[in-house]
């Protein structure tokens, strides 16, 4: 790769960037500036749209065609709600981000705002980060002291009121729709789509939710233009994307990556995860939070048909479910031959069913039989037909569902199946053996 | 006369061709060609607004999404809340991905449901036993423990079996609809979500007892009602009195000649047409409060219409076997019987008892 840019972490090492002084001398804020002064927020959209960014929540659709579908009646308000509920296991870059560097989500959510012609927007944060709400809500009044939020911001007359609202606790708030729902007050069940969001949303206004990445990037567009931002990464993955590193790897952390490099380069370098832990070897890889199906070790660094996979959108979801994956939030959780991926299926599935919200019928009573039956193979209670009973109860799961959990909790479980068949076999024929504490199945499958 | 500004919309479901009025949903428009293609409903209920849509049971598939945009939707999706469009081409009954989805929602559903039909005021008009015998299959897989509650008392006329839920939401939206002040809703996540009053208080309400009226299953029953009848041993009548607080328009529910319940008058989708309060319901129940109109018209969608569930049991001969070939699964795999029963099904012995069976119930 040529020389590498940072988006959103150039800064971020620099000590006191929370404060707003730091940030500022560092060339915060300045895109406010720009944006309010010198642009129209048709033309902010237009940028972000030459961009092509893709939403960093997990979905990956486009942030300025999201943007765009939003319905402008006269009279309405609307609303940008910031999506920081990051409760997928695996994933914390936004945890990150707002607690290293709040200011810059201030300024994206100022930025965004003033494209969308909102003059309120909402961070919704996660309820178990209470220090991480402090941290922003800090920020926010640094910002307003300094005449970049509230009334009149930089005598532009542009109005601007941000709240920070904390979540109480539950994974399916990160659905947009839900998080509406529990914004306004209620139980935070996913709503029937359509109407989408950008139609009828918060409080029935047309509303965007981004992500807190995607709107991180928004400051950066509006500086440096959006073709420039385009000119990272390869095809449709466009710019740079945190991938927060989890699991057997030298070096865990947030890294960020311009979209585009190699699994390989990115496992391996010293730049970034520094490779698997000394004298073990992968086994498997879920590239993108505990959601998306995992992937055996022989097609993490290559897809099905031979070629190299890279780190964007097209290339992991390269060969479908069947030997492809996802992006998804960046979650990159790298498991080496000391994992036992029934053991692993169970815990997954566990959070799914602890996290369902009850109100659809296949979520609500599948995510549960499932944990339920991989208990069983885990503790070596299972009979063969069990593996066949998982698979055909996430097929009915799958898609049938109101909102993406259900599809969430079905694709891990029928991707270990397909790639690790022999191993749950294993732990259904060698119960004894499977259940003694430690016991791992090293069988055939263990490549590269 | 003026001009009808209504849009006319055409929709073909099932190969029934319909013209409905723009913003109709699939379910409507379906009801609206008959029973035989409408979409089974657990959740959703026409007088209340905002329900429909969680239980997943009126899956169709659209096989073209307009005259304007031909392209078929990439996923099931839920009739009851989702709008036709003109052109619309939808697949229920006749497209096996939407069966096997079905039987998904029904095994789903079942899978902490009791089954203590038996001992439950709601069976003989309980959704979820038309549901599941219509759409079903007739085994389950389930083998774990199924979640259980403690019955609950919602004031002295209603009571909550929360074991029997199935979260269709009704209730909840008839609290919020019906009721000032709403102290019902639904507490927890997942499967161990649960209707609830908040902190158990009792409802409190004149219209309470609806909630009884819109429960698909046997969740919320009738106190003054509990374990005195089976439904099919009762006669439904047509009744109306003046109340000042309600329609007054209702189903008395006879047997012999004493008065045994009260409910809402419910059309042929189990919709009640109109709420009743609960002095009607509760409270009258003499033959002398009420001016009888006449027996209820029992459809045929009613299990007190003789030998509803029987008839149709033979008429699906595979019904019996599955029953037999999930017996013997559990106890050993390598049964020769599962072996040769595909040879059994083929045999002339088989097809001629089964034979003998539909014709001797046809008499």
């Amino acid at each position: 790769m040529a020389e590498i840019t940072k988006i959103l972490t150039e800064h971020i090492d620099k000590p006191g960037i929370e404060t707003f002084k730091v940030y500022r001398e560092n060339g915060g804020y300045n895109a406010v500036e720009k944006a309010l002064k010198e642009m129209t927020s048709d033309a902010i959209v237009e940028e972000v749209k030459k961009a092509g960014v893709r939403g960093r929540g997990g979905a990956g659709f486009p942030m300025g065609m999201k943007w765009s579908f939003l319905a402008k009646p006269e009279g309405v308000p609307r609303y940008l709600v910031c999506n920081a509920d990051e409760s997928e296991p695996g994933t914390f870059k936004d945890h990150y981000l707002m607690k290293s560097i709040p200011h810059l989500l201030i300024e994206g959510m100022i930025v965004s705002s003033f494209a969308l012609g909102a003059n309120k927007g909402f961070i919704y944060v996660r309820g178990e980060l209470m220090y991480v709400i402090r941290i922003l809500e800090n920020a926010i009044e640094e910002a307003k002291a300094a005449g970049f939020l509230g009334k009149n911001i930089l005598g532009t007359g542009y109005d601007l009121e941000l709240v920070v609202q904390p979540g109480g606790g539950a994974y399916i708030c990160g659905e947009e729709t839900a998080l509406l729902e529990s914004l306004e007050g209620k139980r935070g069940n996913p709503r029937n789509k359509p109407p989408f969001p950008a139609v009828k949303g918060l409080y029935q206004c047309p509303t965007v939710v981004n992500n807190v990445e995607s709107i991180a990037n928004t400051p950066w567009i509006v500086m440096n233009g959006g073709d420039k931002y385009a000119s990272f990464g390869v095809g449709r993955s466009t710019g740079t994307k945190l991938i927060s590193a989890s699991g057997h790897i030298n070096k865990p952390g947030v890294y960020e990556i311009p979209l585009g490099i190699s699994v390989r380069e990115f496992m391996e370098s010293d730049e970034y995860c520094g490779g698997i832990r000394h004298g073990h070897q992968l086994k498997a890889l879920v590239a993108g939070g505990s959601s998306v199906p995992i992937l055996p070790a022989h097609l993490v660094y290559e897809t099905a048909e031979g070629n190299e996979r890279l780190m964007t959108y097209e290339s992991l979801s390269d060969g479908g479910f069947a030997s492809g994956t996802m992006l998804g939030s960046g979650g990159f959780i790298v498991m080496d031959e000391t994992t036992c991926i029934v053991r692993n299926t169970w815990n997954f599935s566990r959070f799914y069913a602890h996290e369902s919200c009850g109100q659809c019928s296949p979520c609500r009573e599948g995510t549960g039989w499932m944990t339920k039956v991989l208990e069983r193979i885990e503790n070596g209670k299972g009979s063969m037909s069990d593996i066949d009973l998982l698979v055909d109860v996430a097929k009915k799961i799958e898609g049938n569902t109101i909102c993406p959990l259900g599809d969430a909790a079905a694709w891990p479980v029928a991707s270990a199946i397909r790639h690790f068949r022999d191993e749950f076999e294993w732990h259904i024929t060698n119960p004894t053996e499977a259940t003694k504490p430690g016991a791992i199945y090293r069988g055939e499958p263990i490549l590269a | 006369m003026e001009e009808n500004k209504v849009e006319l919309v055409t929709v073909t479901i099932d190969g029934h061709q319909v013209e409905v009025e723009a913003g109709t949903t699939i379910m409507q428009a379906a009801r609206k060609i008959g029973p035989e293609v409408a979409p089974p409903a657990m959740c959703y209920y026409k007088p209340l607004e905002g329900t429909g849509g969680k239980c997943r049971a009126c899956l169709v598939k659209v096989a073209q999404g307009s005259t304007r945009d031909p392209r078929p939707m990439p996923k099931l999706i839920a009739s009851c809340i989702t709008q036709v469009q003109d052109g619309m081409v939808i697949e229920n009954f006749t497209s096996p991905e939407v069966i096997e989805a079905r039987k998904g929602v029904v095994e789903f559903l079942l899978i902490n449901h009791p089954l203590d039909c038996p001992v439950c005021d709601q069976a003989g008009e309980c959704h979820l036993q038309d549901f599941s015998f219509n759409h079903g299959v007739g085994t389950t897989r389930y083998e774990e423990e199924r979640r259980t509650f403690e019955k609950e008392d919602l004031g002295d006329k209603i009571q909550l079996h929360m074991t029997r839920c199935i979260l269709c939401y009704r209730c909840v939206k008839t609290a919020d609809q019906i009721t000032d002040k709403r102290v019902h809703g639904v507490m927890n996540r997942g499967d161990h979500a649960e209707i609830s009053t908040y902190i158990e208080k009792a409802i409190d309400n004149d219209f309470s007892g609806n909630m009884i009226d819109v429960c698909p299953v046997g969740a919320l029953t009738d106190k003054t009602y509990r374990f005195k009848n089976r439904v099919w041993f009762s006669k439904p009548y047509d009744a109306h009195r003046d109340c000042d607080k309600c329609c007054g328009k209702v189903h008395l529910w006879y047997r012999g000649e004493e008065v045994i319940r009260v409910t809402g008058r419910k059309n042929m989708w189990g919709e009640v047409e109109d709420f009743i309060c609960n002095t009607c319901r509760f409270d009258k129940k003499e033959s002398s409060d009420w001016t009888i109109e006449g027996p209820t018209k029992v459809s045929r969608h009613s299990v007190i219409s003789a030998n509803k569930y029987r008839a149709d049991l033979i008429s699906k001969p595979e019904f019996a076997l599955k029953v037999a070939e999930s017996q013997y699964k559990q106890i050993n795999d390598d049964r020769p019987f599962l072996k040769e029963l595909p040879e059994i099904k083929k045999s002339e012995d088989y097809q001629g008892l089964m034979k003998q069976n539909k014709d001797y119930f046809r008499k």
